[in-house]
């Protein structure tokens, strides 16, 4: 296994990809927090960014990875080794260099420029978005044999997290207006990882909008200790749910 | 000559002469503040020394003056009204008073002024009383720099700070009010002043008023209180650089203007609010040089207010500039920043060359559906907020400001 996790992290390391997108989020906080004249307002930018850009190049680079290794891991799977440790270690080695590049593009600036409570949220959920949506594109790449397909894929459930899903919500809402649906949407809102991760940074931020009468009930639940613990419970089954099911389907996969 | 000045001079002295001074304290011609009160005539002075006093009501029905020296106690023992006032021209100044007396059925205070002309409150320090200062179908009294502070835990059981009803030209300056059910409570009172008071932590307004016409609020803070600021069915009213600060609560507002006409609102400062201002059946009222920044909602604006005239204001860092609940729009917003603007200025004279539209589409989709908040900030939102600026559909397409300044006013 720990073999295994050095090779799969040397090689994104060669990659360039993973720089370039460490670059990439550090120019762009960077320049959020030196442009805006007040951090909090650069943190709202920021918040956008990584509700979005992160989803997207995490489930994407994933995918990509892991047909692109559709060799190495025949080559893998040929060696006595259990075909549990491999997909696990190439989760494994993923979502910590991801998790990294993250960390030290949007991570740094925002613990040098706010380190606060919200800051903290901010990194916090911004690593949990990064493993969850690497588990997701695992489940997406080990459904299909086909490298089109499978990026296919997920690029749409990356659509449906961040667009598609709230679309519907949008829906549901005007459909059944007549009725009390607060309750119902914190049920809702975990069903989206992306959601969930907003909510929490947003009830940080201390927006006062979310204080009208249904962010009493959002406060009620998300705000206290027990609503932040069953939230990060929510975003680790996000995790684990998808990574399961796709060992499951890479066990009995013909390679 | 000379002489003609020295007899005016004796003249206004012998017309402005105190009186006599009768003192209270422990080894002083009287030992309770009772008794010298009843001795006294009208224009006299009544010092009392520093000391517990537990003399159950104090009752003043002379002109006089009733004056504390290092703020001796006034002790209501919970039971009792501690000073009752019915005169003209009498002051009650310097006293710290304590645990006035709570009723179900009466209004028990620590200062009840009743059917008086001219009385004056200063430099009183009020703590644990039910009421404050109550004035009670009286004319031109003043109330003055005191201290009044309440720790009440329901809005049944406890009293106003300070609570004026059915009067006529008060001045209230200066005071520092917390901790009651309404900071300050006004009931038909008319011709006043309302300056340089500090309401906060109130469990409910910290002002109230109804039927309270050409009363004028000047350069007062309102801070923290549970429900913001309400204010009722009156005309001619003017209110000039107040503070609405950190006003929070699913119904808390910044000022909330039920059924207001005719009047100046101008210089007040609304910050930290979830909703900073609240207009429901208003019209003609002129709204200028206010700076709105970071609230919930900076103006939510009931479809049924008219004639209403917002200019030269400043929004800033607010989650939604206006909301509205109907497409009917027969207010102005002209001349004001904006700080959502996003249109350009080609002529270079500081006023924008396209119309802003403060509603945004989400507001609308709030106001009708507030579960909707779950999205808030979501993709979804901003894509249909893009839209919408482009091509209005939902919101109202008459509410906009024509001349968007550039620039943040200075004010």
């Amino acid at each position: 296994m720990h073999k295994i996790f050095k090779y799969v992290v040397l090689d994104i390391v060669q990659n360039k990809i993973v720089l370039i997108y460490t670059l990439l989020l550090l120019v762009i906080s960077l320049s959020i927090f030196n442009l805006e004249d007040n951090s909090a307002k650069g943190l709202v930018s920021l918040l956008n960014i990584i509700l979005i850009i992160i989803p997207l190049i995490c489930i994407i680079f994933s995918t990509i990875y892991i047909y692109n290794s559709s060799e190495f891991i025949e080559l893998l799977v040929s060696q006595p080794v259990k075909r549990k440790t491999i997909w696990l270690s190439i989760f494994a080695g993923l979502s910590s260099s991801l998790s990294f590049a993250f960390f030290v593009g949007a991570g740094i600036p925002i613990l040098i420029y706010h380190a606060d409570a919200t800051g903290i949220m901010m990194i916090t959920t911004g690593l949990f978005l990064t493993v969850v949506f690497v588990s997701i594109a695992m489940l997406a790449a080990s459904k299909t044999r086909d490298k089109a397909k499978g990026i296919g894929l997920s690029i749409l459930l990356w659509l449906y997290f961040s667009l598609i899903f709230d679309a519907l919500v949008l829906f549901f809402l005007f459909q059944f207006q007549d009725y009390p649906l607060e309750r119902i949407m914190v049920f809702m809102s975990f069903l989206n990882p992306i959601d969930l991760s907003r909510i929490q940074i947003l009830l940080q931020m201390d927006i006062s909008a979310l204080m009208g009468y249904t962010g009493a009930v959002f406060r009620e639940f998300f705000g206290t200790n027990m609503g932040v613990l069953i939230s990060f419970i929510g975003l680790s089954c996000w995790i684990v749910v998808p990574l399961m099911i796709s060992l499951k389907t890479f066990n009995k996969k013909d390679l | 000559m000379s002489k003609l000045f020295i007899f005016t001079f004796l003249l206004l002295s012998s017309v402005f002469a105190q009186g006599n001074t009768l003192t209270v304290g422990r080894s002083k011609a009287f030992n309770t503040i009772q008794r010298a009160v009843d001795a006294a005539n009208a224009g006299d002075t009544v010092l009392v020394d520093y000391g517990i006093y537990k003399e159950r009501n104090i009752i003043i029905q002379k002109s006089i003056v009733l004056k504390g020296i290092g703020f001796p106690v006034l002790d209501g023992e919970n039971r009792f009204e501690i000073v009752s006032i019915s005169a003209n021209h009498a002051t009650v100044e310097g006293f710290k008073m304590q645990h006035s007396g709570r009723s179900e059925i009466r209004d028990i205070g620590a200062i009840m002024i009743y059917n008086s002309y001219k009385v004056s409150a200063f430099n009183n320090i009020l703590d644990d009383t039910n009421f404050g200062i109550y004035v009670q179908n009286s004319r031109n009294c003043t109330i003055k720099n005191n201290y009044i502070t309440s720790y009440g835990k329901s809005e049944v059981q406890s009293g106003n700070g300070i609570n004026c009803w059915k009067s006529d030209s008060l001045i209230i300056i200066g005071n520092r009010i917390k901790g009651h059910r309404d900071g300050i409570y006004f009931e038909f009172v008319t011709n006043s002043l309302v300056w340089r008071n500090i309401s906060t932590k109130n469990i409910r307004y910290g002002i109230h008023f109804m039927f309270s016409h050409h009363d004028t609020y000047i350069a007062n803070v309102f801070e923290e209180n549970e429900s913001g600021v309400a204010v009722m069915y009156t005309n001619h009213i003017r209110m000039y650089n107040n503070f609405f600060i950190n006003n929070w609560g699913d119904a808390a507002y910044g000022i909330l203007l039920k059924d207001i006409s005719d009047s100046d609102i101008s210089g007040n400062h609304f910050t930290k609010n979830t909703v900073a201002l609240h207009m429901e059946g208003c019209s003609r009222i002129n709204l200028y040089k206010n700076i709105f920044s970071n609230n919930g909602w900076a103006v939510k604006i009931q479809a049924s207010c008219d004639n209403n005239d917002f200019t030269k204001n400043n929004f800033t860092g607010n989650t939604f500039d206006i909301a509205t609940n109907g497409s009917l729009v027969l207010n102005t917003f002209n001349g004001n920043y904006w700080d959502k603007y996003e249109g350009y200025d080609l002529g270079h004279d500081h006023v924008g060359d396209v119309p802003y539209h403060p509603v945004s589409m989400y507001s609308m989709i709030i106001e009708s559906n507030p579960a909707a908040l779950m999205l808030f900030r979501s993709l979804i939102v901003t894509l249909l907020d893009k839209s919408e600026k482009i091509l209005p559909g939902i919101t109202p397409e008459n509410l906009q400001d024509k001349i968007p300044l550039m620039r943040r006013l200075s004010l």
